[in-house]
């Protein structure tokens, strides 16, 4: 308790010192390193860039924006720590990050208790739903790339597919969440085969699924190296069945590991990646050619859609505080939940006192891999 | 029956991938008695190296041995460094200085590389071989090839070679090793070195297939050290057999039974064995004389 005070006295001390006291204070807290790292990284990079782009154009309301980042390693409880520290020590008006689900469940009562909006860039839908006052979150949920895939497999005419899962966090609750809406689509399920995240080989799971006749389209909701081995194990089998992958693996890195076998892939992913495939009517190609050029610029490696939650959320952090007239966390939270017709890189939100998501099936686009690259479909 | 033979084939592709990493760990084992837990973090430079000098334009087979080479380094600073000062602690500590070791390199491996998948080619194509209607690719051959010439290459050291059997005799008695001319110290450097090799050269084969990341390793090394204690821990022919069987298991259960079960089997299976046989299918038993 001592040391708290202590911390405080300093932290005041420290504040009252500094010439920068009339800036505009967002905390951060994201998986820059540990086993979230491949969606931490870009996103810290992302808020830096977009922080020192806001403050060189003048900043927001006349005033800087002053970016408090901490890296919480994919540890929740170090999570809960740095949010109370951006709450108590800092003095944030708003917190962005939780690059998992687990870190953001774990900030969640922080912010609630403080009443300091917090916009999350993890995947649950648990996050949103139930809806909770001062949380808000940008990433698509699992259930709408569930949708977003059988919506195309019905296209196609596809009613009996097999699936084969992850059984990792990412692909467990993929899996679920599938489960659950296919039965609005018509589709039914005949083998639901799994495989563990460090698996070297997938091949008897898809032997299984081959030798049921009937099945006309695989789905594998999985993350990390998984689907590659999953897509080249497809190669070597010699399946037919179209295969569809999971937004989990919606990066340029998934077409040079799964190699050859990828073609004809299809999965859910957003516009940033396929900037350059927009046609100019697009509403979300100029955020996005701004988004990939500037990141491209800096860091020489092309954006992914994790940073691309990150650019949403500071973005639309910057236009609530701009809509609110001031930096004081309960108007920043009620302009956040009438943001309307916002258009981001992940997809135009349109906020609510009951979807603190406000996104539809609009932000994604069915992709396919077409001779190495990614093609629109339709 | 091409299903049988495709379970086989995988069972045995997965298989050879265990058996390679569990011969890692068995020259640090048996001259130290120290499990050595940073054993997978050598199979992931061996991968990670590979790939970045092969990115950087050196050809494949250069980067491989650059990689073992600096592996093998590695293995000679990580028992100068962390092991030899420690000398005359108990085997418990030396194994949690290990764990240290590995969280480490893993660190170290993030920063010096990057936190993202790597693969590359497969040293024949991808092409793959059609065996009755069931399938391997021809890296799971090199990977079966790679782990029979490592068993048969510590086989030959330990019965045929004096350093061999020196190592043995240290392991045995490190006193009684030094009375008659032996240096412990240079075998224990050696056995760090060459098991580093090993686990390295295993990265080497085996990232075509499971790809690479400096988070593979504690994954990797878990089911290396499955496979070697079913087959009994320190013994050649028990890390090739059991890692074959573990494989096995696993391909046979996810595909006859259900692939949730298939890691719960292999695990029921490998503490069945260690209950009835708990030096492993192929251990000694232990007997001192008094």
């Amino acid at each position: 308790m001592r040391l708290g005070l202590l911390g405080s006295v300093l932290a005041l001390a420290l504040g009252l010192a500094s010439p920068a006291f009339a800036d505009i204070k967002i905390g951060a807290s994201v998986s820059e390193t540990g086993p979230a790292s491949s969606l931490g990284d870009p996103e810290a990079k992302t808020l830096k860039m977009l922080v020192d782009e806001i403050n060189a154009a003048g900043g927001v309301l006349g005033e800087k924006i002053k970016l408090f980042l901490y890296d919480d390693g994919g540890d929740p409880n170090k999570a809960r720590t740095f949010a109370t520290r951006l709450v108590e020590d800092d003095g944030v008006v708003a917190i962005i990050g939780g690059s998992t689900t687990g870190t953001t469940m774990s900030i969640i009562p922080i912010v609630e208790a403080a009443k300091i909006p917090f916009i999350s860039l993890a995947g649950a839908v648990e996050i949103v739903d139930p809806v909770k006052l001062f949380v808000f979150k940008t990433p698509h949920t699992d259930r709408m790339a569930c949708r977003k895939i059988f919506e195309d497999m019905k296209a196609r005419g596809f009613t009996k597919i097999a699936m084969i899962s992850g059984s990792d966090g990412f692909g467990a609750s993929m899996r679920k969440q599938c489960l659950q809406v296919i039965g609005d689509f018509g589709i039914t399920v005949l083998a639901d085969e799994t495989y563990g995240p460090n698996d070297a080989d997938m091949t008897p799971q898809l032997t299984n699924i081959r030798s049921k006749a009937d099945v006309q389209a695989i789905l594998n909701p999985g993350f990390g190296q998984g689907p590659a081995i999953v897509t080249r194990n497809y190669g070597q089998l010699g399946i037919k069945t179209p295969l569809y992958q999971s937004h989990g693996v919606a990066s340029k890195s998934f077409i040079d590991l799964a190699g050859a076998a990828s073609e004809g892939v299809r999965l859910p992913g957003t516009a940033i990646l396929v900037a350059n495939l927009l046609p100019d009517g697009d509403p979300q190609k100029a955020v996005v050619t701004a988004y990939k050029t500037s990141y491209e610029a800096k860091f020489g490696q092309p954006p992914s859609t994790f940073g691309g939650y990150a650019y949403d959320g500071l973005r639309l952090l910057v236009d609530a505080i701009k809509r609110a007239g001031k930096a004081d966390p309960q108007a920043i939270r009620e302009a956040l939940e009438n943001t309307k017709g916002f258009v981001g890189v992940t997809g135009p939100f349109n906020m609510s006192a009951t979807d603190h998501l406000g996104l539809d099936l609009s932000a994604f686009r069915m992709l396919e891999i077409k001779r190495g690259d990614w093609a629109l479909v339709q | 029956m091409s299903e049988l033979l495709q379970y086989l084939l995988s069972g045995v592709t997965v298989g050879a991938v265990y058996a390679l990493v569990a011969l890692g760990f068995t020259l640090i084992y048996n001259v130290s008695d120290v499990v050595n837990f940073a054993q997978g973090e050598f199979v992931m430079l061996g991968g990670m190296i590979t790939f970045f000098a092969w990115r950087a334009g050196i050809p494949l087979p250069l980067a491989a041995i650059l990689a073992i080479v600096v592996a093998a380094s590695v293995g000679v600073l990580l028992n100068k460094l962390a092991i030899e000062p420690a000398r005359g602690a108990p085997v418990a500590s030396l194994v949690v200085i290990t764990i240290g070791a590995s969280i480490f390199l893993r660190g170290a491996a993030q920063l010096v590389f990057d936190k993202q998948l790597h693969r590359f080619a497969s040293f024949s194509g991808d092409d793959p071989i059609d065996i009755f209607g069931a399938t391997i690719l021809p890296q799971s051959l090199w990977v079966i090839a790679g782990a029979v010439a490592i068993f048969m290459l510590l086989r030959l050291f330990f019965a045929r070679t004096l350093t061999g059997k020196a190592v043995l005799a240290t392991a045995n008695n490190r006193m009684a090793a030094s009375l008659v001319g032996i240096n412990p110290g240079y075998m224990t450097t050696l056995s760090f070195a060459a098991s580093a090799a090993i686990g390295a050269l295993a990265g080497v084969l085996v990232t075509p297939i499971t790809l690479t990341s400096y988070d593979l390793g504690v994954a990797i090394a878990l089911k290396g050290f499955a496979a070697a204690m079913l087959g009994g821990m320190g013994i050649p022919i028990g890390a090739l057999v059991g890692g074959l069987l573990l494989g096995l298991i696993e391909a046979l259960t996810a595909g006859y039974v259900s692939s949730v079960y298939k890691d719960a089997v292999a695990f029921v299976v490998l503490l069945a064995v260690l209950f009835a046989m708990p030096q492993g299918l192929f251990g000694r038993k232990t007997m001192d004389r008094v």
